[in-house]
């Protein structure tokens, strides 16, 4: 690593604060599509399906 | 032009009826001059420099509070379904009602600024540019606290969403309102910020009926 | 889902299909992803190690890798949201509904990471974390503007009545972005005659180009990834809401 000079402090401050928020945003993304999914697929075990799919099996 | 004008009188008959929603609006614009010297000292010379800031942000909040009552009551009550039926284009009666709003709600606050600007220790020709620049912005104000009002027409308790949506938006209002009474340390630009300022009152006059009545008929059918 | 004698829908058309348009872009997830990624260690990589401190900013010109793209996003994702608010009212595709709703957090964290990181750049460049120039303040009323959709998303139960609602809003909000962004700096040439300090853009040297455009074209992906994401998402939790009420209509209660 370089030496980042006598403004260390801010340049890692933004840079930590930037990957914080960004990996956030992924992890809610992520969580965000399992839960969906997940909730979907609770409702699908119990014989509920869309009616453009056709009746339940 | 008779439906667009019965429209009106019907707004300023049902608000003349219910009074006492006009006399509170100016009641709370003239408490918070009041209460802004107990919050900052009673300094004359502080006073007049805060003061076309503080007529502006008192006039934001009583009109933006009194936003909620410009569709609501009609949407309750099926009376903006009728209205939309009309042989009247739904935008004239969204622009009728714009026009009532403002004469309730601000020519109000337009007749107590004086009372204002005397407490706030505003001289004589700083007065009249209060009111001027109340008289041409305060119509961008009921213009986008319309879109405002119709956007959140259709959600239950929408009375809070209204201000912070529009909060944002009018802030060139502001900028301007402001702009158009202090004659600050430079070069002396109010005349331009009142030219700035009717620009936008235009725009926003303009463009906004059409805008709060696709937001209705978008949130009702 | 079309049978032998309809007219084979058109590309758009085809998109229109909640379902069709998950099955078309659920293959792009991970090429985006990788591309992303890859962008995103090649910038990282220039703005640490392959560029050089600039004379007059020192070491905190590598701030500025970051504060321009995520201020690039926060206008870009607007764009975003203006077009899509445009096809929502006009045409009613559905997808420019989901794209218009998955939309908004992301740029609302963009425009807030800008503001954190143009703060942090004030501090060391102009002495001060806050500075109500125009650019900060219009990026910060641009916040609000964010903030507030989000939160107009949040109220409103019904999500195919709260699109069209909100996209007029939303192009509303396109039309004053312009005037906001005139006014604010009007006012802050007023109250501050002295500029504190001029980006002279043209004038940078390709040494600091070069990472700044590879990080801008990172972050971009990387907006284009997660909003395809949350729009797959978006569609399944419509599919969801209308599986739910279709139990609850037939009996089958939780």
């Amino acid at each position: 690593m370089i030496n980042l000079g006598p403004h260390a402090v801010f340049i890692i401050c933004a840079y930590a604060g930037v990957t914080l928020a960004v990996a956030a945003l992924i992890f809610w993304t992520l969580f965000d599509a399992r839960r969906t999914a997940s909730k979907m697929a609770a409702l699908e075990a119990r014989g509920i399906r869309r009616r453009s799919a056709g009746p339940a099996a | 032009m008779s439906a667009f004008a019965a429209v009106i009188a019907r707004e300023l008959r049902l608000s003349i009826r219910t009074g006492g929603d006009v006399l509170t609006l100016v009641l709370f614009f003239v408490m918070i001059g009041v209460v802004v010297p107990f919050a900052v000292g009673p300094d004359r010379e502080l006073l007049s420099r805060l003061a076309p800031g503080v007529v502006w942000i008192a006039a934001f909040l009583s009109m933006l509070l009194g936003l909620d009552r410009l569709f609501r009551a009609d949407h309750e009550d099926g009376t903006l379904i009728l209205l939309r039926h009309a042989d009247l284009p739904f935008w004239a009666v969204v622009a009728a009602k714009v026009m009532a709003h403002w004469v309730v709600s601000a020519v109000p606050l337009i007749v107590a600024s004086p009372l204002l600007a005397v407490m706030l220790a505003l001289d004589g020709s700083a007065f009249w540019r209060v009111v001027l620049s109340l008289l041409v912005g305060t119509p961008a104000l009921a213009a986008l606290g319309a879109i405002g009002a119709a956007v959140t027409v259709s959600i239950r308790r929408g009375g809070l969403i209204a201000p912070v949506l529009i909060l944002p938006l009018a802030v060139p209002v502001l900028i301007f309102g402001v702009g158009a009474i202090s004659t600050g340390p430079g070069p002396d630009l109010s005349g331009s910020a009142l030219l700035f300022l009717a620009a936008i009152s235009l725009i926003t006059l303009a463009l906004s009926p059409f805008a709060a009545a696709l937001a209705i008929s978008s949130g009702e059918d | 889902m079309t049978t032998d004698t309809a007219p084979k829908p058109s590309f758009w058309n085809r998109l229109a299909h909640p379902g069709q348009f998950v099955a078309l872009t659920r293959p792009l997830l991970w090429p985006l992803t990788i591309i992303t990624a890859a962008l995103f260690i090649a910038g990282l990589w220039f703005a640490f190690f392959n560029s050089p401190e600039d004379y007059q900013m020192g070491d905190t010109v590598r701030i500025m890798y970051i504060h321009v793209p995520t201020a690039w996003l926060s206008q870009f994702v607007y764009g975003i949201m203006a077009v899509s608010a445009i096809g929502s009212l006009v045409w009613r595709h559905p997808m420019a509904d989901v794209s218009m709703k998955a939309a908004a957090p992301l740029g609302a964290t963009f425009t807030a990471l800008a503001l954190f990181t143009g703060s942090l750049w004030g501090r060391p460049t102009w002495g001060t974390f806050w500075e109500w120039d125009g650019r900060m303040t219009s990026t910060l009323v641009l916040l609000l503007i964010y903030l507030g959709i989000v939160a107009l998303w949040r109220a409103f139960d019904d999500q195919l009545r709260a699109a069209r609602v909100i996209a007029v809003f939303t192009l509303v909000g396109a039309i004053n972005i312009p005037i906001i962004k005139f006014s604010v700096d009007w006012w802050s040439t007023l109250h501050q005659p002295s500029s504190v300090f001029t980006m002279s853009g043209p004038h940078m040297p390709p040494s600091i180009l070069t990472p700044l455009l590879v990080m801008a074209i990172a972050f971009t992906m990387l907006f284009l990834t997660l909003h395809l994401k949350a729009m797959h998402t978006e569609v399944a939790r419509r599919r969801l809401m209308a599986l739910q009420r279709q139990a609850a209509q037939t009996g089958k209660t939780a």
